[in-house]
């Protein structure tokens, strides 16, 4: 694998591409439109064909001009059809992309004996071409791909610095953005053209139906990763830059470890946004899948060592005398309501956890509370109670069927929900059986 | 036909129980713990505020969301097995309006189940559907695709539609939401009419002013069942204040760690 | 162009073209009939998902093929490879909405540019492959229906058939489960297993559809037919019946016009003629077409003008302001706040219906049948009003037969249960508000 210059400005032009489709997409995932963004992409095809033939140039305002009036028009269009014609908007989408998308097809199709464009381009884009045009920028020649993409970048950094409030107020919170005097339908508007010229640039570098992947899939990940829209913003767009350079890297250097040649960088950096998708899915550091598999774990062994620590309080309460009271486990097993009767290694698991934990002492097979074990017991007993006041009190539970609702939600009550419940009900001395309230 | 499915009726004066019935979406718990005994023959009204669980109640015991755990019986035997005992009237809003299918074709689902699989529907069905239409006051729109009737009238269908399943448990999800007078004198009589055949009827209800004219057992529900049993038994301010009492915010807060934490 | 060309692939002259043409028909009409399921079930985008997702599924056949040592053209092994990386890809969207707080949109989106990135990059590195002739691949992005030959055609028939009966078998079972899944499932009958029938026939018609219409342009097969379809009936039955003719149609004629000149994609044609099929649906479609639905509402909107004329002309009456023409305009006017003009126009429209007719003093009067029509207008109307003035508390709840425009449409059965309910009202009730005045209008 040889780095040359111009796989610098490969990776630039992808890099610069990604963020502009990172951050217009975004917006469009947080409104739930991805889709609208693959519709738009599909549909632009007709639009790039028509100002190819006619201006026969790659490079024109004409291109962008052409690609934002189809934009707009694909927006419409689904929903004219989907407003007057009572379509699903999934379908109607569905059918204003495929129909644009093939007119755009046979248009190109019938213009390649003439100009210089390929239908593999415009789909796939042809990154490893950019650097090959260049034009004069302030005295520096660069390729025009890549100061194509920084234009539509530009144009994303303004449009979206300029409304940020709106656009954040728009996307999540419509109608307060209508009472506000948001136009909830221009900014609608203004963001598919946005996607529209966005896509049209990128479309030389990643081609039109891989910028569904710079569109979508940043946003995705971000998602999995914030909710708040600046952060989401730049999760997305370090995102899109990082599968620019893995993607390139991955192009030039994975195939030719197995023997073959080098591939579509385009390709390849969709697969490395999957890839960063899934890692975000797996190890998301709140919403992740491990993460919520630990947090399970988590949760169930405080539900355990929280079960024992209750009943050892409980067994042992009524025993206050001067000496520490001790208790076996199979006094433990067999005391009223345990939830331990049939979970005898559940019940040494906990035990363990606990002695570990410097809560609970055993001595000669018999368990006991320490200091910080019996404060801690405090706390639980005095949820459980408040709770049982509660559900007596407020919601008229039979007392036979207190325990079975406290005992679950003492698990999830904090220090301020508890504070909060013993207000509530003025303090409660006692549990609706009269016994004491630990406090 | 209605004098053999209806047999099991007569044979146990327990129509539903359910035991130990705990439903969470998402881990957040909606409905905890219902213990529901309610006996053959009764029109039965579910009330409580919104987000009760009125309509997962309705739901769990046919089924269609996943129990946490608890038990369902249909006169004694567990629900899958009684499954051609109990019908079923959704929520109006709950399907599309604008699906190509007229107000008879709709009728005529209610019988798929006896027609059998891969069986069409044969005209002996069809003028069982039509008879059904005929009952609810609506066999002139038996040809009308059912976005050109008006909500009540969508109602009515939908009534229909359970007749002819000719269960012996009915559950309706609010018939009587955004439904006209006449609609709702219709449902009121079909209700009677269904006590009449010995039928129990289960009816998720908004409107605590008609619980007294539309219903002779009520159950009061919210998270929790609050009361159950003969409306003049339950029907007291005491269990209103207790379904609809405010005071329980501390529990939505709870409810709400679980959710954060399990999520 | 080359009208002698299309004429012979119309008419089916020879064996190539009457090969494509069948297998293209065979595959709109499949593409149409499960489309309707499709479309009604609201799963129209991920069939679109599926199909993207097939890519890399026929590139690693392909390379599959190649280091096996055959001819990387093994059709049937590439759609096995199509089918394998579909149902990975709809695995995918399921997965992720399953595990993830994104909307299914989003999941749709990366599984399907995603799995088609993944295919672009495979397609790269076969492209630059030594001895092995990539062009196979490339009818499966943008489809191409020359290659057909006549095993192809014959696959896609026996899916079009297998299609064909298995919905028609299932009709009843598939009408239940998009219309109303939890009805179903309450009524015993397995709804996933009908769901997974049905997209399982989706999935193959998508899959054996790729090599003809290609990739990026499948789903069009399956939504653009019923999309189209459902403007001209209410009924499923002929909707199905109508989405296969059309999706026939599309194949058919596609066909024909690619033949016509070179550099004409087939599969590009065929979804442009349904494109076409669908525009003319939805503008002039006999049951929701913009037109029919414009005209409906035209004429809703003159039969409530009539009707409001012929009761202001009684109210005139009642009032007695019969003199003259231009009193009664007067009288209009003032009491209803139209214009002269407009008046004039109405008035002339009505009496060419045949409702009024000119009397002895150059006023108008009512013919003997628009005096019927009269009275039963006013009639109705006052029977509502006093109805909602006497029982605004259950009126209410009649909102939503359709607000103000109620009177017009009242329904036999309706105005007898205002009859009904207003049993001691007269055979015309008096208005219930006072009426303007005739000489007040007068001086006015």
């Amino acid at each position: 694998m040889i780095w040359t210059p111009l796989d610098t400005w490969i990776v630039a032009a992808a890099a610069i591409a990604g963020a502009a489709c990172a951050l217009s997409g975004s917006f469009l995932v947080l409104r739930k439109m991805s889709m609208m963004g693959d519709a738009i992409s599909h549909a632009v095809l007709p639009g790039i064909a028509v100002a190819f033939i006619l201006t026969a140039s790659r490079a024109s305002g004409a291109l962008f001009i052409g690609a934002a009036l189809v934009g707009i028009l694909t927006a419409v269009l689904v929903q004219i059809i989907r407003q007057y014609g009572r379509v699903d908007h999934g379908a109607s989408m569905g059918v204003v992309f495929t129909v644009l998308f093939a007119i755009g097809l046979i248009l190109i199709e019938q213009a390649a004996g003439q100009v210089d464009i390929h239908p593999e381009h415009v789909l796939f884009g042809s990154v490893e071409l950019v650097p090959l045009y260049t034009i004069r920028v302030l005295g520096a020649n660069l390729p025009r791909g890549v100061v194509v993409v920084t234009i539509a970048l530009v144009a994303n950094l303004v449009v979206f610095a300029a409304l940020f409030k709106e656009f954040r107020l728009a996307t999540f919170d419509p109608e307060l953005a209508t009472t506000l005097g948001v136009n909830a339908k221009l900014m609608h508007y203004l963001l598919m053209t946005l996607v529209a010229i966005t896509t049209v640039a990128s479309f030389e570098v990643v081609g039109s139906i891989l910028v569904v992947a710079m569109l979508v899939v940043p946003g995705a990940t971000a998602h999995l990763l914030t909710r708040r829209l600046l952060p989401f913003l730049t999760v997305a767009v370090v995102v899109a830059i990082a599968a620019a350079v893995l993607g390139h890297l991955a192009a030039i250097g994975i195939p030719p470890l197995f023997g073959f040649e080098d591939t579509s960088t385009a390709g390849s950096m969709a697969v490395v946004l999957g890839g960063l998708f899934f890692v975000a899915f797996l190890f998301a550091p709140e919403h992740g899948v491990v993460a919520k598999a630990f947090a399970r774990i988590g949760l169930r062994v405080s539900i355990l060592t929280q079960d024992v620590l209750g009943l050892l309080a409980r067994v042992t309460e009524g025993t206050a005398s001067t000496s520490t009271p001790r208790t076996t486990t199979d006094t433990l097993r067999e005391y009223r309501r345990s939830p331990f009767r049939r979970r005898r290694s559940g019940l040494q698991l906990g035990l363990t956890l606990l002695r570990l934990r410097g809560l609970v002492r055993r001595r000669d097979g018999r368990y006991a509370l320490t200091g910080a074990g019996r404060d801690a017991a405090a706390g639980i007993l005095r949820t459980h109670r408040l709770w049982e006041r509660f559900f007596f009190d407020e919601a008229g539970v039979d007392l036979s069927e207190l325990h079975h609702a406290a005992d679950y939600l003492e698990h999830y009550t904090d220090a301020d929900l508890q504070g909060a419940l013993s207000e509530e009900l003025l303090r409660p001395a006692t549990d609706p059986r009269g016994r004491r309230i630990p406090e | 036909m209605s004098v053999d499915t209806s047999a099991p009726a007569t044979t146990s004066d327990t129509a539903l129980r359910v035991a130990d019935l705990t439903i969470a979406y998402q881990r957040k718990p909606v409905l905890w713990d219902v213990d529901l005994v309610v006996p053959a023959g009764v029109v039965a009204g579910i009330v409580g505020p919104n987000g009760a669980g009125k309509s997962t109640l309705i739901k769990a015991v046919l089924d269609l969301v996943p129990h946490a755990s608890g038990l369902v019986e249909v006169f004694g035997k567990p629900y899958r097995k009684q499954r051609s005992l109990v019908g079923y009237v959704p929520q109006r809003e709950s399907v599309d309006w604008d699906y190509p299918i007229s107000a008879l074709e709709l009728v005529e689902m209610g019988l798929y189940r006896k027609i059998g699989w891969l069986k069409p529907v044969t005209r002996a069905y069809r003028s069982q559907a039509l008879a059904a239409l005929e009952e609810v006051g609506m066999a002139d729109f038996a040809n009308r695709q059912i976005s050109r009737l008006s909500g009540g009238q969508q109602q009515r269908i939908f009534l229909a539609r359970a007749l002819v399943q000719d269960a012996s448990v009915y559950f309706m999800d609010e018939p009587f939401a955004g439904v006209d007078a006449a609609t709702e004198k219709a449902i009121m009589a079909i209700l009677l009419r269904l006590r009449q055949r010995q039928k129990t009827v289960f009816v998720v209800h908004h409107d605590l002013e008609t619980v007294r004219e539309y219903f002779d057992y009520l159950i009061m529900l919210n998270m929790r069942v609050v009361a159950a049993g003969a409306v003049a038994d339950v029907f007291t301010s005491d269990n209103l204040r207790r379904t609809y009492g405010g005071r329980l915010t501390l529990l939505d807060r709870a409810v709400d760690a679980i959710g954060g934490i399990r999520q | 162009m080359n009208v002698e060309r299309l004429l012979r692939t119309l008419l089916l002259s020879d064996y190539n073209t009457r090969v494509v043409v069948f297998g293209t028909v065979a595959l709109g009409i499949a593409g149409g009939v499960i489309g309707v399921f499709l479309l009604l079930r609201r799963r129209a985008l991920l069939a679109d998902a599926v199909s993207h997702a097939a890519l890399p599924g026929v590139a690693i056949a392909f390379l599959v093929l190649v280091a096996l040592g055959q001819s990387g053209r093994n059709l049937p092994v590439l759609m096995i490879g199509a089918l394998v990386s579909g149902l990975i890809g709809m695995g995918c969207v399921i997965v992720v909405n399953r595990y993830t707080r994104l909307s299914e949109d989003a999941a749709l989106g990366i599984v399907l540019s995603v799995f088609f990135g993944f295919g672009v990059a495979l397609l790269g590195i076969i492209q630059k492959m030594r001895g092995a002739a990539a062009a196979g691949l490339d009818s499966f992005i943008y489809g191409k229906t020359a290659s057909m030959i006549r095993s192809d055609a014959l696959l896609i028939g026996v899916v079009a058939v297998v299609v064909l009966i298995g919905t028609t078998l299932l009709f009843k079972e598939l009408r239940l489960i998009t219309f109303d899944p939890d009805f179903a499932a309450g009524d015993g009958w397995p709804v996933g297993t009908l769901d997974v029938t049905l997209m399982a026939l989706v999935v193959i018609v998508t899959v054996i559809g790729l090599q003809s219409v290609g990739i990026i342009l499948v789903i069009a097969l399956l939504i653009i037919p019923p999309a189209a379809a459902r403007f001209w009936t209410e009924s499923l039955r002929l909707m199905a019946v109508i989405s296969g003719l059309i999706g026939a149609l599309g194949g058919y004629l596609g066909t024909a016009i690619s033949g016509m000149a070179p550099r004409l994609p087939a599969g590009a044609v065929i979804v442009s003629v349904m494109g076409a099929a669908f525009t003319v649906s939805f503008l002039f479609g006999s049951e929701r077409g913009l037109v029919r639905v414009l005209l409906d509402s035209l004429a809703l909107r003159r039969r409530v003008l009539n009707q409001n004329l012929l009761r202001a002309l009684y109210e005139c009456e009642e009032t007695g302001c019969t003199d003259s023409a231009d009193g009664q305009i007067h009288y209009l006017s003032t009491a209803r706040g139209w214009s002269a003009p407009q008046l004039r126009r109405w008035i002339r429209r009505a009496t060419r219906q045949g409702l009024l007719t000119t009397g002895e003093n150059g006023c108008w009067d009512f013919t003997d049948h628009g005096r019927r029509e009269a009275t039963r207008v006013t009639r109705n109307h006052r029977l509502w009003e006093i109805y909602l003035l006497e029982h605004a508390d259950v009126a209410a709840a009649h909102v939503d037969q359709g607000a103000d425009l109620i009177e017009h449409v009242l329904g036999d059965a309706l105005v007898a249960e205002l009859e009904d309910v207003l049993a001691d009202r007269d055979a015309l009730p008096a208005s219930p508000h006072s009426l303007l005045p005739a000489n007040e209008a007068r001086t006015s």
